[in-house]
């Protein structure tokens, strides 16, 4: 037995021109959420795909519960659930019926398969719709009915892609709430994300993954005490101003500050006595903001400050070409 | 939501096998194929008023004009096997549209890291199209029946030819699931599938004899799949000498199936 539920090595993967992944290495632990942050066509999904033997590496290896996911393919899938964006549901089948042909189709007796889909169903709130057909379902119902699905085998190893994108914040907060169920109850999730907060909230470590590379793995504290637990960002307009502003405020005691164009984006970790100091600082030089917002770190500020440049700027690869571009600056 | 049910369980029973799995898994997707026919009102009324319509307009439209060279019955007699098998080649576009719905869906990728059968998706969306050409082949000789065709031959005869006509019906639609793998989209599948089906049903001898036509039509006319079948089932079903057509007929459907079986699946396998 590996003291790691996933374990991926040097993964590529190209795509026509595009290189969807450069080289990936993770390790997941197990019994965790390990997140997978990134926008889209960062490889996030592509990453998935391999593991749950959809598509085939072009170069490195991968192993799920230490059986490769290339050569024991078969093994790996009597392992694994997936939900999400690449899994589905049949849309004439009620559902206790997909339920039950995900369960008969995962190998397992018919007795099981039963109970199951009915424990699942009463635990993912849809007892009562568990008899009506997917057409009627509501976003949120479909989506709980897909991570249902994927965990009618008791899977050890469970694959989220982007679970709860499109979900309401009430469904949101469910979902996350049956995935520290889940992993209480000692399964791995590997999750896959676009919002920082949703990382945060549930991973004990998180890779940031761009360009089909990670370029950060850590804790999300260590991942967020990089950038500071608060963002300002104001403009100042006129000529050189910005530039000013940002003069008069270098020695900043507890905010870093960075400037773009006519736009200051400080973080800090102690939002509200920075803010005084900005606006103190600033008003002595005569200087004052045209616009000011105070927020939280966004996934666009994590990538600004690992990679200097914002999410939106990232090429798409083609497991982004269905999708709708989610972040906006 | 407040039982324990979710807990992984180790994974020590993970690897052992479910007896006859590969045809479990094509019986639970011919299943589920079936229960979404039931479910879509669409599909039956396409597999079965459009065939009962044809029967109609051409019984009583070509039914007065058609010569019939050593032909010895009457039209009704001459049509309703070329009925037959363009009833199931028609409906053989549904396999294709079904396959290509699956994987525009994300369906498909689901399957794929399911520990199934690669061959159970297309055994079972086969299989379910299988059963309900049965279906409408006896609703077609029921309709048959009412607009006055009749059997001349005996039992065994039309059995035979039912059967050839189903095997014709089976093997398109291994065709016509390769269409739905390769072009990936549901409305693109239709739009692919009458291309090759309207000139096999058409430029035949279903209908009417393939005697009017120019001679290069009448060339592939009188040998492509639709004909033979065709000719086939009615030689059966007025008593006529029917060995060579029969022979053809079934030489065409091995063709096809040794052709496209394995072509499907292996277009089902490197689908993502």
């Amino acid at each position: 037995m590996t003291e790691h539920a996933i374990v991926v090595e040097g993964l590529r993967k190209r795509f026509g021109k595009v290189a969807a992944l450069d080289g990936v290495d993770l390790e997941v632990p197990r019994g965790e959420v390990f997140g997978l942050l990134g926008p889209n066509g960062a490889g996030k999904t592509t990453t998935v795909r391999i593991l749950a033997t959809i598509l085939r590496p072009d170069e490195g290896r991968a192993a799920v519960l230490g059986y490769d996911v290339v050569r024991d393919a078969a093994a790996v899938r009597r392992r694994i659930g997936l939900a999400g964006q690449s899994a589905a549901v049949d849309e004439n089948l009620t559902g206790g019926e997909n339920l039950r042909m995900t369960g008969v189709l995962g190998q397992r007796p018919i007795a099981e398969v039963k109970q199951r889909a009915s424990d699942l169903l009463e635990r993912f709130d849809l007892t009562a719709a568990g008899d009506r057909p997917l057409r009627t379902y509501s976003g949120g119902m479909r989506r709980r009915l897909d991570v249902a699905a994927a965990l009618m085998a008791r899977p050890p190893v469970l694959f989220l892609d982007e679970p709860t994108t499109g979900l309401d914040i009430s469904s949101r907060e469910e979902l996350w709430d049956m995935i520290r169920e889940l992993v209480a109850e000692g399964t791995t999730v590997l999750l896959t994300t676009q919002y920082l907060e949703e990382a945060d909230r549930l991973a004990s470590r998180i890779a940031v993954v761009d360009g089909g590379k990670v370029i950060a793995n850590d804790t999300p504290q260590r991942l967020k005490a990089q950038l500071g637990s608060t963002v300002i960002q104001m403009d100042v307009r006129g000529d050189g101003r910005a530039e000013q502003a940002a003069q008069a405020l270098s020695d900043l005691r507890d905010g870093r500050v960075e400037r773009e164009g006519q736009t200051l984006r400080i973080t800090s970790d102690r939002g509200a006595l920075v803010l005084i100091e900005v606006l103190g600082d600033l008003s002595s030089k005569g200087l004052e903001p045209d616009t000011l917002t105070v927020r939280e770190p966004s996934i666009d500020d994590v990538f600004l400050t690992l990679t200097g440049r914002h999410a939106e700027e990232v090429t798409p690869d083609r497991g982004a070409d269905s999708r709708p571009r989610r972040w906006r600056r | 939501m407040s039982t324990p049910v979710i807990a992984a369980r180790d994974s020590t029973d993970r690897d052992q096998r479910i007896p006859f799995g590969p045809l479990r898994d094509s019986f639970e997707l011919t299943r589920r194929d079936l229960i979404a026919y039931l479910r879509t009102p669409q599909l039956l009324i396409f597999s079965t008023v459009q065939p009962v319509i044809f029967v109609l307009l051409f019984r009583y439209t070509f039914g007065g004009a058609v010569k019939l060279p050593g032909f010895h019955y009457g039209y009704v007699d001459y049509l309703m096997p070329g009925i037959f098998v363009q009833t199931v080649t028609f409906g053989s576009i549904n396999t294709a549209i079904g396959m290509a719905t699956d994987l525009k869906s994300g369906l498909t990728e689901r399957f794929r890291a399911l520990p199934m059968s690669r061959w159970a998706v297309l055994v079972g969306r086969t299989s379910a199209d299988l059963l309900r050409n049965i279906f409408v082949v006896i609703l077609m000789l029921v309709v048959g029946y009412i607009v006055g065709w009749r059997l001349h031959s005996d039992l065994l005869s039309l059995v035979g030819a039912m059967l050839l006509v189903l095997l014709f019906g089976y093997v398109l639609s291994w065709l016509f699931a390769t269409v739905g793998l390769a072009v990936r989209d549901p409305e693109s599948a239709q739009a692919a599938s009458f291309p090759v089906i309207a000139p096999l049903v058409f430029a035949s001898g279903a209908f009417v004899p393939v005697g009017g036509m120019p001679d290069w039509l009448r060339a592939f006319a009188n040998h492509q799949p639709v004909s033979l079948t065709a000719s086939a089932v009615r030689a059966l079903l007025v008593g006529g000498p029917a060995t060579s057509d029969v022979w053809n007929a079934v030489g065409w459907d091995l063709g096809i199936l040794v052709v496209f079986a394995p072509l499907a699946v292996w277009l089902y396998r490197r689908s993502t």
